[in-house]
């Protein structure tokens, strides 16, 4: 079984965000970069289907600037097999990202490609979706929990779906993205880390692939969004309450 | 400019508030951008869900009844409305981003060969679209340069169309072929639950790290959010320490809500939290720490210790609901 798991390099979740002041895109200095949290996920499923199997091939890919390298790194230290980094400078949307994965799968082979359900940074949730339809293949959004045949050749996924939980199943190959359920990513280990500098990464440029990667949708000004005005602070729980319900109006 | 397409879902046989929102918001495209509006209605038994969109204004709905659209499911889905797009000189379609939208729409785009706009928030006259990234830490101006533009919008940024004015039905059909049906759908469990949907709820009640462990959420977080038939949330550092799990999350890596009023108890208010709830209509801060960031968002913070406040809290909601 060899599973690709697509992997973006987003600010930390916990660094806060600015917008620069003409606009043009968000003050990246100090700005601490990780794998998308949600992309983590997706690298933690693959593993466990590889180590449930006994056999397989973890295989990483992520698209954009060179440092994305580190991210790489990262995850081949969290276990996976091998990395491939696609090189480019140029902002990209989901499409250009999804026409470039589906290259790559078309490289590679894999039967099942997983990645995270959206990027922190864009919050598009369209690239997965979008590289199953260029492929032809079947999805499974938003899995909280994936169950592989015994023969390996078809899969059943539990998606978080408004209301409830739905369960969906098909033959591979397919896409697969996450949800937060789906697991507990785990931290590399001493020894994952060790070994991973001696994982190869291959370099690809985007460039060379043949595909159309001009952007459709572009950003052409970023904004702050509108600052709520300070609170009041109260001293009891009473006024609280009746603040609540006299004021606020609330309860 | 051509037509407008709303992608109408269906839910237990009619139209969810969703689809009426996804209505509203094709109505104010039109109303910028020019065109007509049309409403795809798509399903194997969808008379009564089709009787009722043509009750909204539009120009025209588009009624495709298949088995094969029984349930719903990406790649027939995809497939269908990619057809009424191409059959109908439609330059927009549109959807809510709910579970359905947000899984189905990239899908459509990608097969048109097309750039799609997410959670779109405002309309431009120009034609460029508002929407928020870094997790609301910004809004974007966005532009598609394509033909045919594919936009989700955000339901809490648009109303639900009102009843009135009668439109044309058109039964239509599409062809899917074994291509398009690769999935199989295999069960729904609808969540059991006597408590709202986090995401729907109009009260949301979360609780921190200053809780300090599982077992105080049922003690004393969980008769507050009962006595106020709220939701229950946490932060991401309650989940991180096990106290409860995942899908309780509230914050940029877990659930967005936005409900009429949000009480968060031992909550610090890192950024990766307010990400998730900063746009609640009324935010109540309980904290002991003065300085807490949570505080600087919310609209009423009472600084106490949550072991006490929190339960004189519950007495006095069950006091004031008598």
């Amino acid at each position: 079984m060899k599973v690709l798991v697509a992997v973006k390099r987003v600010p930390d979740p916990e660094t806060t965000i600015r917008v620069k002041s003409d606009g043009s895109g968000i003050e990246t200095d100090n700005i601490k970069y990780v794998i998308n949290p949600f992309d983590e996920i997706a690298l933690e499923e693959a593993l466990r289907i590889k180590e449930k199997l006994g056999s397989g091939e973890v295989i990483l890919v992520s698209i954009g600037v060179k440092a994305v390298r580190e991210q790489l790194r990262t995850g081949l230290a969290m276990g996976a097999d091998r990395a491939i980094s696609v090189g480019c400078d140029q902002e990209l949307d989901s499409l250009c990202v999804a026409r470039i994965l589906a290259k790559i799968v078309e490289q590679e082979s894999p039967e099942i490609v997983l990645m995270g359900k959206q990027a922190i940074d864009d919050d598009a949730n369209q690239a997965g979706q979008m590289l199953a339809a260029l492929l032809g293949w079947p999805q499974a959004t938003f899995a909280s929990e994936v169950e592989l045949s015994d023969d390996q050749q078809s899969v059943k996924v539990t998606r978080e779906v408004d209301g409830g939980l739905e369960t969906v199943g098909f033959a591979l190959p397919g896409i697969i993205t996450s949800d937060l359920r789906l697991n507990e990513p785990r931290y590399a280990s001493l020894p994952g880390i060790m070994k991973a500098r001696k994982k190869e990464i291959k370099e690809i440029a985007a460039a060379d692939l043949g595909v159309d990667i001009t952007p459709r949708l572009t950003v052409q000004t970023l904004e702050p969004p509108t600052k709520k005005e300070g609170g009041k602070k109260v001293e009891t729980v009473a006024e609280l309450i009746t603040l609540l319900h006299d004021e606020a109006k609330v309860i | 400019m051509g037509n407008i397409l709303v992608f109408a879902e269906i839910q237990k046989g009619g139209l969810p508030k969703s689809s009426l929102i996804t209505i509203q918001a094709g109505k104010e495209a039109a109303s910028k951008l020019g065109g007509d509006v049309l409403v795809a209605v798509l399903g194997s038994d969808i008379e009564a869900a089709t009787q009722e969109a043509a009750g909204y204004g539009a120009a025209k709905v588009l009624a495709v009844s298949d088995a094969a659209l029984e349930h719903y499911l990406a790649d027939a889905y995809a497939a269908a409305l990619e057809q009424l797009v191409q059959a109908n000189q439609v330059t927009m379609l549109v959807a809510t981003s709910t579970a359905i939208g947000k899984d189905l729409l990239p899908r459509v785009a990608a097969r048109l060969g097309v750039g799609m706009a997410s959670d779109v928030v405002e309309f431009n006259d120009d034609g460029t679209l508002q929407r928020p990234m870094y997790a609301g830490n910004t809004v974007a101006t966005v532009a598609l340069a394509d033909d045919i533009k594919v936009v989700s919008v955000r339901s809490t940024a648009f109303d639900a169309a009102q009843p009135g004015g009668q439109s044309a039905v058109e039964q239509t059909s599409v062809s899917l072929d074994a291509d398009a049906t690769k999935m199989q759908f295999v069960s729904f469990n609808e969540t059991q639950s006597d408590r709202p949907n986090l995401t729907e709820a109009s009260i949301v009640v979360s609780g921190g790290r200053g809780l300090k462990s599982g077992e105080n959420f049922t003690t004393y977080l969980e008769p507050l959010v009962d006595e106020l038939s709220a939701a229950m949330g946490a932060s991401r550092a309650a989940v991180d320490a096990g106290f409860v799990p995942n899908d309780l999350q509230v914050g940029q890596t877990g659930k967005v809500v936005a409900p009429d009023l949000y009480i968060a108890v031992g909550i610090s208010g890192a950024i990766q939290h307010l990400a998730g709830m900063k746009d609640s209509k009324i935010i109540v801060a309980v904290n002991k720490d003065p300085d807490a960031p949570i505080f600087n968002v919310a609209d009423y913070g009472l600084v106490a210790d949550l072991f006490k406040a929190v339960p004189e809290l519950t007495e006095a909601v069950k006091k004031a609901k008598a």
